[in-house]
């Protein structure tokens, strides 16, 4: 595909999701499917750090914790300090970068299944921290976090407040897709400039990027930080349409969900995270009906997947050409 | 000539191994000195101390009389000491090009951000690697392989594209880690054109290297080491000549050093 016709598809698939789907939601009436996908947005863009992370060769069970942390810091900040939601949202991702990169000094030297495990035990420590500290007001969490306020800019409302919508769903909707096309754009422009080769150069060779003057553990905390950044913003926009935040809110099983996501998408390819979140979420809805069954057929589903396709669901598109 | 590199009073102790032992040398620029000495005498471990990948115990390492010991690798190679592998290490999922044309990194001008908004001093950047990279392509004898993945390539081609990406860095001295171990005759032949060839664009190259014939043909100066220690320094004949040498590699047939 060339640049122009990348822009049309990514266009029109952008136009789809912001018109298309409010349409055909108002036809159906299926107004629930606004939160299942506001959910796939926002948990795509949280699965879009972890993926970052797998790019520099690091294997990241931990994203669970910067989304709660993400969500806490939002939550706090509205109740406590009354800032508008709309400021604290990046305020929530730069406080996970910079917990990230305090936290990513010393444990991004290591490698492989040991930084798998150090990472997964972050989300646990970030969820007793949740239970320990008085900030984050224990077990019974923060709740009744009032929605997001009005902005205006000269008078001119921009953004109206989400209280006085008689939809807010279609609205925390429309947010969470622009938000996940501003990431994704961003992922996608880092991926495939020079940053991006570099990334490649230390997922594939440490030293010997490092023998060609790449500052690796710069860029190592660089890319971590990224990938907390989207994982701190999406934990805040969770905790502002829940209208609520508990510890329990981001644990273990979501920071794996997030690496799944990546690996059923397909690491090579930045819209990977993606397309994994949307089949798995969907998916796993899809097996409600089965019952006590459903995680087993979910996760043999899975496997099998992993087996057929390791590469990821994207690398079919690959296979297509190339038989023609 | 001046003095490019000093080594002075080098010492490694891994725990109870002295694998380094107050090792002096100086190298000159625009020379190709070779390392030698039997397997477990220090080279690599040198190698290493000399491209910070590890620091030394005591001594230091002078890069035109500025100490690079004790500094990041990378801040090493940004000053122009550069290391390839023993190992066939390269980027082994991007292609030839690709592989050549990141190792120029050092040479941007750009900052990441930079790259990231394709500034205009990033695409100048962009098209200067692409065209350096396929002149060191070329100049490499890797024209035919470019766009061919590098896990691909075929084994003599492999320590090729290691000189090359050692060079894409723009070095002014070169660490080659046996450039021509596993190599036939004739591949021998063509790597030592290639190393010759890296010298006269105006690297100083550094070599370990367990091919005597080829040692002794293509260097100015040897060092020999021995148990961590040097046991001799000099050119290709004093050194066939050294007492010390030849007790160093008694039992080992004369053709395995060169005589």
């Amino acid at each position: 595909m060339t640049t122009r016709q990348k822009l049309g598809s990514a266009s029109a698939f952008i136009a789809f999701l912001l018109i298309g789907v409010p349409l055909l939601i108002s036809v159906t009436g299926r107004s629930d499917l606004y939160y299942t996908l506001t959910s796939v947005a926002l948990l795509s863009i949280i699965s879009a750090g972890v993926w970052l992370t797998f790019f520099i060769g690091r294997i990241n069970i931990g994203q669970g914790a910067f989304a709660l942390i993400g969500g806490y810091v939002s939550a706090i900040l509205v109740t406590q300090y009354g800032l508008s939601f709309w400021l604290t949202l990046p305020l929530a991702g730069l406080f996970c970068a910079a917990v990230s990169v305090l936290i990513g000094l010393p444990i991004l030297r290591l490698r492989g299944v040991y930084f798998a495990m150090v990472t997964l035990t972050m989300t646990e420590v970030a969820r007793l921290s949740a239970f320990a500290l008085p900030i984050t007001n224990g077990a019974k969490g923060i709740v009744s976090i009032p929605l997001p306020g009005a902005v205006s800019l000269y008078g001119v409302t921009i953004i109206p407040d989400f209280a006085t919508l008689t939809n807010p769903r279609l609205a925390f909707y429309i947010t969470s897709i622009l938000l996940m096309v501003l990431c994704y754009s961003f992922l996608y422009r880092l991926v495939h400039s020079r940053i991006g080769k570099i990334c490649q150069s230390l997922q594939q060779n440490e030293e010997l990027a490092s023998s060609i003057g790449v500052n690796i553990s710069y860029m190592r905390v660089l890319a971590f930080a990224i990938s907390s950044f989207l994982g701190g913003i999406g934990g805040a926009m969770f905790a502002a349409i829940a209208q609520s935040m508990y510890p329990s809110s981001f644990g273990v099983l979501d920071s794996v969900n997030f690496m799944l996501n990546c690996f059923l998408g397909g690491l090579g390819y930045v819209l990977g995270p993606m397309l994994g979140t949307f089949v798995l979420y969907f998916g796993w809805d899809l097996l409600f009906e089965t019952g006590d069954f459903q995680l087993l057929i979910y996760s043999s589903i899975l496997i099998i997947l992993m087996l057929i396709l390791p590469n990821g669901l994207l690398s079919i598109r690959l296979l297509v050409p190339k038989q023609s | 000539m001046t003095d490019i590199l000093e080594i002075s009073s080098l010492t490694k102790r891994f725990g109870g191994l002295l694998a380094n032992n107050d090792i002096s040398f100086n190298v000159k620029e625009r020379e190709i000195l070779s390392v030698i000495g039997p397997n477990g005498a220090g080279k690599s471990t040198l190698f290493k101390l000399i491209a910070s990948f590890l620091h030394p115990t005591s001594g230091e390492v002078r890069f035109r009389g500025q100490r690079i010991s004790g500094l990041a690798p990378h801040k090493v190679a940004r000053m122009g000491v550069v290391r390839t592998f023993q190992e066939t290490t390269i980027f082994k999922s991007m292609t030839v090009r690709d592989n050549v044309i990141i190792a120029h990194h050092l040479r941007s001008r750009a900052s990441l951000a930079g790259f990231f908004l394709g500034s205009r001093l990033a695409q100048s950047d962009e098209l200067d690697f692409e065209r350096s990279a396929d002149e060191i392509i070329d100049f490499l004898g890797l024209g035919g392989y470019r766009h061919e993945l590098a896990s691909n390539l075929p084994h003599g081609h492999l320590r090729a594209l290691g000189i090359a990406i050692g060079l894409a860095t723009n070095p002014q001295v070169l660490l080659l880690d046996e450039p021509f171990a596993g190599m036939n005759h004739e591949e021998t032949n063509r790597a030592m054109e290639i190393v010759r060839g890296v010298r006269d664009r105006g690297v100083t190259v550094l070599l370990v290297e367990h091919d005597m014939p080829a040692v002794m043909n293509i260097s100015d100066r040897i060092v020999v080491l021995n148990f961590g220690e040097k046991i001799a320094e000099g050119t290709p004949k004093e050194i066939q000549e050294h007492p010390k040498v030849i007790e160093a590699y008694l039992g080992v047939e004369d053709a395995a050093i060169g005589i």
